[in-house]
């Protein structure tokens, strides 16, 4: 087993004629992800990359009987796509799209809050079970079916931390980029708990990064209800504050979101803190044996 | 981005929040046909001369001044244009260079004739990450510093929470009101201006705004003095207008030229460059480059697609930083293939010619071995890693 995807997901791919939507299908398909049609309005009843195309979520989901979305939409209309899949009663949405107006994210927030959807970024690399199915834009070569489930705010930080757990002869439970936005759809606890519960991840990774109390909420919550060692990182030691670096969400704004001070309240629930991003993996070994 | 005073007051005033009224000026003469203009159409007598820079604490640094009369609005319209104005934020601080005033706001007396009968409020917005959703944070505390008035007195402190769906009620702004101790005239000026100020902040798809001080007149009217407003960049496709006001002399040049480039750069003040795709990837970056005894000298994101080009562009902005030492690129393959990163390098590497500090090239994931070969092979004096640790030794080694 694993959190989130796997072979049982039926997937649909919104934006799934774009550029983005093509060539990243193109790659799951390829990967053994179950993509079993796409949305782009006004391209419905063709076909693309061998499957079918309709106009909107609700009919996909009728004809398909998919439980799950990827979101290739540009920013402008990302928000709009969110809401039409969770609306169609999707139980689980990523959306890939960059620069959606922080706005937008609170009325899609508030919008989801009562249905029983889970949604993962924006403004994420997504979710991948390896050997079973990669919903998202990360390579998948670098990834190994195993037994360390990972978190992280990050794209490139997080295949840094894969490339590193394998190395060390590990692999991958299920790993969840949940993105670097100010208003994630899933926060850091939400993540942190889906595999603390999975009986199959033995070790969590939990990588976060400068600016807000996500890493600090979900230290409290593990010193509370962990069960399974976790190794953190948290990017941005030497950033400075008031500047946003990078990721919308990835900016100091009080002496509480430093990546010092996550570190510390990290460290005194009980995680496993690494200083440098080189030794996540080693660090992970070490603790599991 | 960022607005100024005055391009801030004329978006309030546009979703009919009662401002401070005022007039822009280059130049002395402007200044003082400002003031004459200003003086017949509101009927104010003085008039408060404002630099207009992208910082807060102007009035400390001599940025704020009053004038009684046009001698007086003379002389300060001459002293605060083309100033270094030093503010505690300005870059360096007090002690630092300074920013230049290039326009100044010739703003009415808002304070007369009762400067005793008048109270100062503050009022800000902004989206409360935890909340998700926007507050309004207000305090009778105006004037000040509102971090310390939440150090020392934060029952002084009021928060209202706006529900996304529904919008700011009018109980809330009757709650605001109430809190901010006002009846009468001025209890019906602040549910309006508050009403008017949130659909402006939503409106213009804002990130902040901070009304500081926002004045109760002695004759019970509310105005805003002054007013910070940043704008979420993300939605400025649907403002073209408020784009339009961005002034990028108050930003730094080399990060704007590098914006352009589509790089996203960040200036600090280390000694080894680095260029790395993926913001998070960059910060574990600079990380690995203080724990290896070195620091960093950039934050720098290539994005998605590390081309020859973009490879160069990058490495023409590090190397215009004389602190510079060495410089590290580390770039985690996974759409972007190594080995076009590794010609990238070497093409720009040649392109550039006399590069004279040390490279350090970690790449990793797609094609990570030709890409080494690439790099090894290219006779440049550039040192190649596949593990992050390697890089991390190869900086100690050379600036450690």
């Amino acid at each position: 087993m694993s959190v989130l995807v796997g072979k049982h997901s039926k997937i649909i791919v919104q934006g799934f004629t774009g550029k983005e939507g093509s060539f990243h299908s193109e790659q799951m398909i390829e990967y053994g992800t179950n993509i079993v049609g796409g949305v782009t309005p006004g391209k419905g009843g063709t076909d693309h990359l061998g499957k079918p195309v309709f106009n909107s979520v609700s009919e996909a989901v009728q004809k398909t009987d998919a439980d799950t979305s990827i979101i290739f939409v540009p920013p402008k209309f990302a928000a709009d796509a969110i809401m039409e899949a969770a609306d169609a009663g999707l139980q689980l949405i990523v959306c890939i799209t960059e620069g959606i107006p922080v706005q937008d994210m609170v009325k899609v927030k508030s919008y989801i809050e009562d249905r029983d959807v889970r949604l993962i970024g924006p403004n994420c690399p997504g979710i991948i079970t390896p050997g079973e199915a990669k919903l998202g834009i990360m390579p998948g070569f670098i990834h190994n079916p195993g037994k360390i489930g990972i978190v992280s705010r990050s794209g490139t930080l997080t295949y840094e931390a894969v490339d590193q757990v394998t190395k060390a002869g590990m692999g991958q439970s299920t790993c969840i980029g949940i993105g670097g936005d100010p208003i994630p759809g899933t926060t850091t606890k939400e993540a942190v708990q889906l595999l603390m519960e999975d009986p199959d991840t033995d070790g969590i990774v939990m990588i976060g990064e400068i600016g807000g109390n996500m890493e600090a909420d979900a230290a409290r919550w593990i010193k509370e209800n962990g069960t399974k060692p976790v190794v953190g990182f948290i990017a941005g030691q030497t950033a400075p504050p008031g500047r946003t670096m990078g990721h919308a969400g990835a900016i100091i704004g009080g002496a509480d979101d430093t990546a010092e001070a996550k570190m510390k309240i990290m460290r005194e629930c009980g995680i496993h803190v690494v200083e440098s991003p080189a030794a996540i993996g080693e660090t992970m070994k070490k603790v599991l044996s | 981005m960022n607005l100024h005073e005055f391009q801030g007051k004329e978006l309030l005033a546009s979703y009919g929040v009662t401002i401070q009224r005022g007039v822009v000026a280059e130049t002395v003469d402007q200044a003082m046909s400002g003031f004459e203009k200003l003086q017949s159409e509101t009927g104010t007598e003085f008039a408060v001369v404002k630099a207009q820079i992208h910082a807060g604490g102007r009035g400390k640094g001599g940025g704020v001044k009053l004038a009684k009369n046009k001698e007086e609005l003379k002389e300060h319209a001459g002293n605060i244009l083309g100033m270094m104005l030093k503010t505690p934020q300005t870059p360096g601080g007090i002690n630092g260079p300074g920013k230049l005033v290039s326009k100044i706001l010739i703003a009415e007396d808002v304070y007369a004739p009762d400067f005793d009968a008048c109270d100062e409020i503050y009022i800000s917005i902004l989206m409360d990450r935890e909340m998700k959703r926007n507050v309004i944070i207000y305090s009778t505390e105006g004037g000040m510093d509102i971090e310390e008035v939440a150090e020392h007195t934060p029952h002084l402190v009021h928060k209202e929470y706006v529900d996304p769906t529904l919008g700011l009620m009018p109980f809330q702004t009757r709650k605001i009101a109430f809190n901010l101790g006002l009846s009468g005239t001025a209890f019906k000026g602040m549910t309006k201006f508050v009403s008017n100020l949130y659909k402006a902040f939503v409106g213009s798809d804002a990130s902040l705004f901070e009304i500081n001080p926002c004045l109760k007149t002695g004759d019970d009217r509310i105005i805003a003095v002054d007013c910070k407003v940043s704008l979420d960049d993300n939605a400025l496709f649907r403002h073209a207008d408020l784009a339009a006001q961005r002034d990028e002399s108050e930003e730094d040049a080399t990060e704007v030229e590098a914006k352009s480039y589509g790089l996203n750069y960040v200036n600090l003040d280390g000694n080894v460059g680095c260029m790395v795709n993926g913001a998070g990837l960059a910060m574990a970056t600079m990380d690995i480059i203080k724990l290896s005894g070195g620091s960093p000298a950039n934050f720098l994101d290539v994005g998605g697609t590390a081309d020859a080009a973009r490879v160069e562009q990058a490495f023409r902005i590090i190397l215009r930083d004389e602190n510079v030492k060495a410089i590290l690129i580390n770039i985690f393959g996974g759409i972007v293939r190594c080995d076009r990163v590794a010609q990238g390098v070497v093409d720009a590497y040649k392109n550039i010619g006399n590069i004279s500090v040390p490279i350090i090239v970690r790449l990793q994931g797609t094609n990570a071995d030709i890409a080494k070969t690439i790099i090894d092979e290219s006779g440049l004096e550039v040192h190649s890693a596949i593990q992050l640790q390697e890089a991390a030794d190869l900086v100690e080694k050379l600036v450690g």
